[in-house]
C-alpha cells in the first residue's frame, strides 16, 4: 500500500494548487459580468435555438465497442505478465480470444457502424430525390 | 491498524453519500458524474484491500468506458434535463425501491455465504496470478467472453440501427 | 510525521514543479519551432529569446475575468478545469527519471528511487488516468450550455475512447518484453544491447541497444499516432477546430479556468512523449560516461537523457503540427477503428507467435 502513498499525495497536492490558483485568479480578477458577456457565445449575437440534445446513435456504437476493446486490453495485459509461464498454450488460448475480438470488429465493420461519412451522403441524396418526386 | 480502518470507514460514507445522491438527483447527467464518483470510491476501497489490478480494471472499465456509454446513451436519446413526471412518482419510486432492496439482500446473502468468512490472502502481484488463474482454471469461460462481447454488440447494432434513419434527420 | 511522507510530499512538490515551470518552457519551444517552420519570428519580446512570454500569458490569464455563462451548469461547469488538470500531474509520478540513487544521510544510507510511486500496475494506471481525461471534455461541452462546445466534447470523447483502445493495444507486445506492467522493470528491460544467434549479425547488432522501438517499431508506431490523437494534437485536433467549432470544448471557459484546460494539454503532451520515451525509446537509459565526468553526473545523465529523448518526441509532436492539415472526423475514426486497431492486434499476435519461437521453441517439440 506505500507504493500508493506519493500517488495520494500528489493528488492532494494537484488539487491543492488548482483550487489555489483559482482562488487567486478569483480575487485578483475582475468581475463586471454583463448579460452579454454571460450568454452562451454565438459570434457577438444571442443565439436563437438552444443546442441540439441529440447526436447521432454512431458515437454510441463506438462507445460499445470500446467497451469490447478495453476488456480484450485487460485479459491481453493480465496473460502478458505471465507470458514466459504459460507458453504456446498461452498464446494458444490468446489467439483464439485475438480471433474472436476481431471477428467482432469485422462484424460491426461490414454493418457499416465504422463508415462515418459514405451512408450518410447516400441517405441524403436518396432523400432529395424521393423530395423532388413528391 | 487503527489509520486504516478509520480511512476505510472514510471511504465508505463517501462511497454511500455518493450512491445515494446517484438515485435522489433529477438532472442525469448529474446522476451519471456522482456514479463515476462512486465507482471511483470503490476502487479506492479495492486498493485499500491491496487488489491494484482490480481496481484499475475497474476505473479503465467502469469509469473510461461504461459511463462515456451511458452520457452518449443520454446525448443521443434527448434526455429531458430537470424533473420528468413519468419517472418520477410515487409507483416508479416503490418499484424502484423494491428492486434495489431484493438486489441488496441477494448481493449480501451470497457476499456473506459464499465465502464462508475464509480468508485468502495470496503472495505476489494480484495481475500475474489473474493471468494465470484466467488462462488456466478459467480458461473456457475466459474465450466464450469474447462470445458474449459479440452478442452484446449484436443486439446493440440491431437496436440502435432500427431508427436511426429517424435520429438522423435532425443530426447536428 | 513518518519518513515516507515526507518524501512523498518533497516528491509532490518537485513534480509540481518541474511540470509547471516545463510547461513554460514547453510552449514557447513550440511557438519557436512553429514560427521558424513558417518563417516568422515568434515570441522574442518578453525576456531573452522571449522565454518568459508563456509567463506573462500566464499572469495575463490569472488576472482575467472568469466567466460563468448564463447556461451554464454550474457544479459540472467548475468541476472539468479540475478533472483535466489533476489526472494530468498523476500521470507524470509512474515516469521513472533514473535509477535509485543512494544517499548517506545522519550515519544512515536511504534508498531513494527516482521515480514518484514504482506501481506494479504502473501500464494500466497509465491507460485509466487518460480514460478520466475524457470527463474532462465532455462535462465541459456539455456543461456549458451552448452548442460549439457540446459538439466538440461530443467529438473529443469518441475520438479519445477510439485511439486509447489502440493505444492500450499497442502496449502490450511492450509488456510481452517486460512481464510486467511496472514502468521500472520496463525500463530495466530495455537495458543492454541487442543480440543475435547468427554471429555475422551479431557483430552488427550488438552495438544497438535493445530498445523495444527496433523490434516493436509497429507499435511504436501505432503507439505514437494514438498518443497524438489522444492529447487531441494537430492533425488530430478536432475537438478545437477554429474554423468550425470556435474553441471546441473550452468556448465558454475564459481567464484562468481557461489557464487549466491549457496547462492540462502541455502537461498531457509532455507526460505522453515522456511516458513513449519509457515505453520504447528506453527512458532513462543511456551511457553515463562514469569516470570521465564527475560522479555527480551519473545522478543526473539519466534525467537528461530522458529530457532528451522527451523533447525530440516532443519536437516530432510540434514538427506534425506545422506540417499536416487536419483530418475530416470521418477519416479520423476509420484511421482509428479500421486501420490502427487491427493492424495493433494483427501485430501483438505476430509478435507473441516470434517471442515464443524464440522463447520457447517450436510448439511441437
Amino acid at each position: 500500500m506505500t507504493d500508493w502513498l506519493p500517488v495520494l499525495v500528489m493528488f492532494v497536492v494537484a488539487v491543492g494548487f488548482a483550487l489555489a490558483s483559482l482562488g487567486a485568479s478569483y480575487l485578483l480578477s475582475p468581475k463586471k459580468a454583463t448579460p452579454e458577456k454571460l450568454a452562451p457565445y454565438e459570434c457577438g449575437i444571442f443565439p436563437e435555438v438552444e443546442p441540439s440534445q441529440r447526436f447521432p446513435v454512431k458515437f454510441y456504437m463506438v462507445a460499445m465497442l470500446y467497451i469490447v476493446f478495453d476488456i480484450e486490453i485487460i485479459f491481453l495485459f493480465a496473460w502478458a505478465t505471465r507470458f514466459n509461464d504459460l507458453g504456446w498454450y498461452g498464446i494458444l488460448a490468446i489467439s483464439i480470444f485475438t480471433f474472436f475480438v476481431l471477428e467482432t470488429l469485422y462484424y460491426v465493420w461490414k454493418k457499416g457502424v465504422l463508415d462515418w461519412n459514405i451512408p450518410r451522403r447516400e441517405r441524403y441524396l436518396k432523400q432529395d430525390l424521393t423530395k423532388e418526386a413528391a | 491498524m487503527e489509520i486504516f480502518e478509520i480511512v476505510t470507514y472514510f471511504v465508505l460514507l463517501l462511497l454511500v453519500s455518493t450512491a445515494v445522491r446517484v438515485v435522489t438527483t433529477s438532472n442525469v447527467i448529474h446522476a451519471a458524474i456522482s456514479l463515476v464518483f462512486t465507482l471511483a470510491l470503490t476502487s479506492v476501497l479495492f486498493l485499500l484491500l491491496s487488489t491494484e489490478f482490480v481496481a484499475l480494471v475497474l476505473v479503465l472499465v467502469y469509469i473510461g468506458a461504461v459511463i462515456v456509454l451511458f452520457l452518449f446513451g443520454i446525448m443521443i436519446t434527448r434526455a429531458p434535463l430537470g424533473k420528468n413526471a413519468e419517472l418520477d412518482n410515487d409507483k416508479n419510486k416503490k418499484l424502484g425501491a423494491a428492486i434495489a432492496g431484493s438486489i441488496f439482500f441477494l448481493f449480501s446473502y451470497i457476499l456473506v455465504n459464499g465465502f464462508d468468512g475464509e480468508v485468502i490472502i495470496t503472495s505476489g502481484s494480484s495481475t500475474e496470478l489473474l493471468g494465470e488463474i484466467l488462462l488456466s482454471r478459467f480458461v473456457f469461460p475466459f474465450e466464450l467472453v469474447s462470445f458474449v462481447l459479440l452478442a452484446a454488440l449484436i443486439g446493440g447494432i440491431t437496436l440502435a440501427r432500427k431508427d436511426e434513419a429517424l435520429i438522423d434527420e435532425d443530426q447536428v | 510525521m513518518s519518513i515516507e511522507l515526507i518524501i512523498s510530499l518533497v516528491k509532490a512538490n518537485i513534480v509540481l514543479a518541474v511540470l509547471l515551470t516545463n510547461t513554460i518552457l514547453l510552449i514557447w519551444f513550440e511557438r519557436k519551432v512553429v514560427a521558424g517552420m513558417q518563417s516568422r519570428v515568434g515570441p522574442d519580446r518578453a525576456g531573452p529569446f522571449g522565454i518568459l512570454q508563456t509567463l506573462a500569458d500566464a499572469i495575463k490569464l490569472l488576472l482575467k475575468e472568469q466567466i460563468l455563462p448564463s447556461k451554464a451548469d454550474r457544479a459540472m461547469y467548475l468541476l472539468a478545469p479540475l478533472i483535466a488538470l489533476v489526472p494530468s500531474f498523476l500521470i507524470f509520478m509512474i515516469i521513472p527519471l533514473g535509477p535509485d540513487i543512494t544517499v548517506e544521510w545522519q550515519n544512515a544510507l536511504y534508498t531513494i528511487p527516482l521515480v514518484g510511486a514504482d506501481l506494479n500496475v504502473g501500464v494500466l494506471y497509465f491507460l485509466a488516468l487518460s480514460s478520466i481525461a475524457v470527463y474532462s471534455v465532455v462535462l465541459a461541452g456539455w456543461s456549458s450550455g451552448s452548442k460549439y462546445p457540446l459538439l466538440g466534447g461530443v467529438r473529443a470523447s469518441a475520438q479519445m475512447i477510439s485511439y486509447e483502445a489502440a493505444m492500450g493495444l499497442a502496449l502490450v507486445p511492450v509488456i510481452l518484453y517486460s512481464g510486467s506492467l511496472s514502468l521500472v522493470d520496463i525500463v530495466n528491460s530495455q537495458s543492454g544491447n541487442l543480440s543475435s544467434s547468427i554471429p555475422i549479425l551479431n557483430t552488427i547488432v550488438s552495438f544497438i541497444p535493445k530498445w523495444n522501438i527496433f523490434p516493436q517499431f509497429v507499435a511504436f508506431g501505432i503507439f505514437f499516432i494514438a498518443a497524438v490523437a489522444e492529447v487531441n494534437r494537430a492533425p488530430f485536433d478536432l475537438v478545437e477546430a477554429e474554423q468550425e467549432l470556435v474553441g471546441g470544448f473550452h468556448t465558454e471557459y475564459s481567464g484562468f479556468r481557461f489557464a487549466m484546460f491549457f496547462l492540462a494539454e502541455y502537461i498531457n503532451m509532455f507526460n505522453m512523449c515522456a511516458i513513449t520515451a519509457t515505453f520504447f525509446l528506453g527512458g532513462w537509459l543511456g551511457p553515463t560516461f562514469e569516470g570521465i565526468l564527475p560522479p555527480i553526473f551519473s545522478v543526473i545523465m539519466p534525467i537528461i537523457w530522458l529530457g532528451v529523448k522527451t523533447f525530440l518526441l516532443l519536437f516530432v509532436f510540434v514538427w506534425i503540427r506545422a506540417t499536416l492539415p487536419r483530418l475530416r472526423y470521418d477519416q479520423l475514426m476509420e484511421l482509428g477503428w479500421k486501420r490502427m486497431i487491427p493492424l495493433s492486434l494483427v501485430w501483438l499476435i505476430l509478435s507473441a507467435i516470434v517471442l515464443g519461437l524464440r522463447e520457447f521453441g517450436l510448439p511441437w517439440s
